[in-house]
């Protein structure tokens, strides 16, 4: 028998108490792609990171082609053919892509020659795989799937023979999904092994043909990808059944209530984001806005939450101007006329990471009766409504007195959404919600919004995971570069018609 | 003629005056490219002033005080490396420290050696680096023009101030067009990319402030034992501080640098000459005013005089490996 390509025994791995990997075994076989599936904090990428030799494991093997071998840095991993991608790409933005390419394996001290020949062998792989990529490109130029490509390029240039891609998607649109995709197919036809790392049960079924499951840094099943199913892996990733689709009633829209007239808004940097935009959303009906991250979602949600300061255009909420670019009410103002905003960035902005979990659950309420009276805090009425609020919304483990960070992804969104669901808004602004939160949470989450516009609340759900945006919105506007590109119904929208919107061409 | 020799006189001083500043700018940018930030420079230099001068008071030989020089200046650089590399410190905090610390050393170890406080004894020619007249420079320098520019300009420095000029397209070809480079530039913009290109950033940051404190060492020993022949306290003077604006100005780019250290060179050449002149209508200026001259066009360059200076993309942030 052939022994597998790539082979863990018993790998441990801690961050300081928290073990991230326990007793962890894998076979991963030559020319195969190979799904590592799990939720956010499961330690897939820890554990790829060992393989990778940016962590040293605690304890355990590590065999390639069977002959085990010694991970101390990437440089030994990728001397025995191991490549990474990492979710957050490993370029230097200023440098070229040539230059990121030979970094660290310039094979010469001064450049000269080498360089010359670096740059035809890259030329040759560039054909070889249809990448389209011009070496003298700087990287700050390049769009998000390009850098995903010179990544790639940069792995194969260095000899991989086994490409681990973390996360690649989730800043892909989805025509960039589908190039990727065909890359990855082509490489495994030239004899190269894949290893997939995602939270993406789809991925896994379409690109896979052996996964392996991951859960609270244990690994929990090994299978055939064609012998499972969606249903079977969800239930392996959460460690109990769960629902991947949405129950939503039909639409029963009211008034509109909310609407941004001729918005544009710039950032920090003073550079227009959001340019120019039109919307309305009417009482009972969520308004999903699609789009690749960084295309003005943040700053127009900042924006219509009274936290960035409107350029021109005004907001109307009730038929009432609540800001324009001399006039803006703040967040708390907002807050009192039926506003409520949950956060994209949920560890910046939602939350005060170290403050104890039921400070976070009244914050914004704190000098409000009954959880303070002429100014000093009431800790008993505020630990009965954390109790309750707690048991109400699921968040585990139920402790009001744990520092916040303690907890994870998914019970941090909880104790924000149970925050600013708790007053009944009448409009909800939510960004990202599901972001970093596992699959238990997410159908936790989404079942609240569902209710939230049944019971007659104007939501804008600005996403970047655009099965989130066709299962909850009933209306979906795409933004491009600042701009409102494409409003669709949501009825019969496929994922594909809104990636060419996303991506600017159609 | 008269004009054309006092135009010469000028630019000689210029050329003397920015010579700590080159070093020093050149010295911040292996630190800074690195992305370690070095407020250190004022105090390496004064460092360096002291030990190259009771080095060569003691052996009698100004390059065996530069030599030692060099070495404190390259332990000093190492002890920033420990603190904010190796131990993930503050960096401004570790080079505020450096900087005191050697203020006081310098002060009292010259107390208990020479018994005067912050003063070393003159040096004798044996003991410091005389001025180098460049072969025929008397001969030539009756031809107009080129005389005056071969002569008086060129000729007459010394060492250091051909070492600095010389220092800077070297450190532009070794930061451009190596691969040392390459990593040094990268492991300042992005150290992870560096990480998973497997080469170690530590080792990288530690190599970039080794050569820092051996270019810094030089901008010392020009001081102490060149254009002066003894340390007094504080002789840096701020030059350090001056140096790393420069380099600011300069956008972390050598040849860049090279211009905003003789810009400020020259500002400094020309308030000396300006000292007890009367101008017209206006009268003889308040020395401390010309004095300012140099200090209040950095203030005005780096308000965003020049446009707004990138810096590298890590610098100040020490690199954390697991999280």
């Amino acid at each position: 028998m052939v022994s597998p390509i790539l082979e863990l025994t018993n790998i441990n791995k801690s961050f300081g108490h928290v073990q991230a990997n326990k007793n962890i075994n894998l076979k991963i076989n030559k020319g195969t792609i190979h799904g590592i599936i799990g939720e956010n904090g499961a330690g897939k990428s820890t554990l790829m990171s060992i393989v990778f030799g940016l962590y040293q494991a605690n304890s355990g093997s590590i065999k390639i082609n069977g002959k085990e071998i010694n991970l101390r840095s990437p440089r030994d991993s990728i001397i025995n053919g191991i490549g990474m991608v990492h979710q957050h790409f490993m370029l230097v933005e200023n440098f070229t892509v040539l230059e990121n390419i030979i970094l660290g394996f310039e094979g010469e001290t001064v450049f000269g020659e080498k360089l010359q020949k670096a740059k035809e062998d890259l030329e040759k792989l560039c054909q070889t795989y249809n990448f389209n990529i011009d070496l003298d490109a700087t990287i700050s130029d390049l769009s998000v799937g390009f850098r995903q490509r010179v990544e790639i390029l940069k792995s194969l240039y260095r000899g991989a023979e086994i490409l681990i891609l973390d996360e690649p998607t989730g800043v892909l649109t989805p025509q960039e999904v589908d190039e990727l995709f065909k890359i990855l197919r082509s490489l495994k036809d030239e004899g190269k092994t894949i290893v997939l790392i995602t939270h993406k049960l789809i991925e896994i079924m379409d690109l896979t043909s052996e996964v392996s499951v991951m859960r609270q840094g244990e690994m929990v099943g090994h299978t055939k990808t064609e012998d499972t199913s969606k249903e079977q892996l969800a239930e392996m990733m959460v460690g109990r059944s769960v629902l991947l689709r949405v129950d939503k009633k039909e639409i029963k829209k009211g008034e509109t209530i909310f609407k941004v007239n001729n918005l544009s808004v710039k950032d920090d940097l003073d550079v227009t984001r959001v340019k120019d935009v039109n919307l309305e959303i009417c009482s009972g009906e969520i308004l999903g806005i699609a789009g690749v991250t960084g295309n003005g979602q943040t700053e127009l949600l900042e924006a219509l939450s009274g936290i960035r300061k409107v350029e021109s255009g005004s907001i109307e909420l009730f038929g009432e101007k609540i800001s324009d670019q001399n006039n803006f009410l703040n967040p708390r103002m907002l807050k009192e006329k039926g506003l409520a905003h949950v956060p994209e960035d949920r560890q910046r902005m939602g939350l005060i990471s170290d403050f104890k979990a039921h400070e976070n659950l009244i914050f914004g309420y704190h000098d409000q009766e009954p959880y303070s009276k002429s100014a000093i805090l009431n800790n008993k009425e505020i630990t009965e409504y954390s109790n309750k609020v707690m048991q109400e919304y699921d968040v585990r483990p139920n402790s009001p007195n744990l520092i916040t960070s303690n907890f994870s992804g998914g019970n941090q969104q909880k104790i924000i959404l149970s925050r600013e669901l708790n007053e009944n808004p009448k409009v909800l602004l939510v960004g990202q919600p599901t972001r970093g939160v596992d699959i238990g949470a997410i159908e936790f989450i989404h079942q609240r919004l569902i209710d939230m516009r049944d019971k007659g609340a104007a939501i804008l759900l600005a996403s970047v995971e655009l099965d989130e945006i066709l299962s909850l919105s009933d209306r979906i506007i795409v933004m491009f570069d600042g701009k409102i590109v494409g409003e669709k119904e949501n009825k019969n929208v496929t994922d594909r018609e809104l990636g060419l919107l996303m991506a600017g061409v159609a | 003629m008269e004009f054309l020799s006092d135009i010469a006189s000028l630019i000689n001083s210029t050329l003397r005056i920015s010579t700590p500043l080159v070093f020093a700018a050149m010295a911040g940018i292996f630190a800074e490219r690195s992305g370690v930030i070095d407020f250190s420079l004022e105090g390496k230099m004064l460092m360096a002033a002291f030990v190259a001068a009771v080095g060569s008071y003691y052996l009698g030989n100004p390059w065996l005080g530069l030599l030692l020089a060099i070495i404190v200046c390259v332990c000093l650089s190492m002890l920033h490396g420990f603190a904010s590399v190796t131990h993930k410190g503050d960096q401004v905090v570790s080079c505020v420290a450096i900087n005191i610390l050697i203020i006081g050393l310098t002060t009292a170890l010259a107390a208990a050696w020479f018994g005067q406080a912050g003063l070393t004894p003159t040096l004798n020619e044996d003991q410091r680096f005389l001025e180098i007249h460049l072969p025929f420079s008397d001969a030539l320098r009756d031809i107009p023009v080129i005389g005056t520019l071969y002569s008086d300009i060129l000729s007459g420095h010394y060492v250091f101030v051909y070492l600095a000029y010389l220092s800077v397209p070297l450190v532009f070809w070794i930061v451009f067009k190596t691969s040392f480079g390459l990593r040094l530039r990268a492991v300042g913009e992005n150290p992870s990319a560096v990480d998973t290109a497997g080469i170690n950033v530590f080792t990288m940051r530690y190599k970039a402030l080794a050569i820092n404190g051996v270019l810094i060492a030089f901008a010392g020993a020009h001081l102490s034992t060149a254009v002066n022949a003894n340390f007094f306290r504080e002789m840096s003077a701020g030059r350090g501080y001056l140096a790393l604006a420069a380099m600011i100005f300069g956008k972390w780019h050598p040849k860049t640098a090279l211009i905003a250290c003789l810009l400020f060179g020259f500002t400094d050449a020309l308030q000396i000459r300006l000292q007890g002149v009367e101008l017209p209508a206006i009268g003889e200026i308040p020395v401390q005013l010309i004095q300012a001259i140099p200090y209040v066009l950095t203030v005005v360059l780096l308000a965003g005089f020049v446009g707004k200076a990138i810096a590298p993309n890590a610098i100040g942030q020490p690199y954390i490996k697991e999280r």
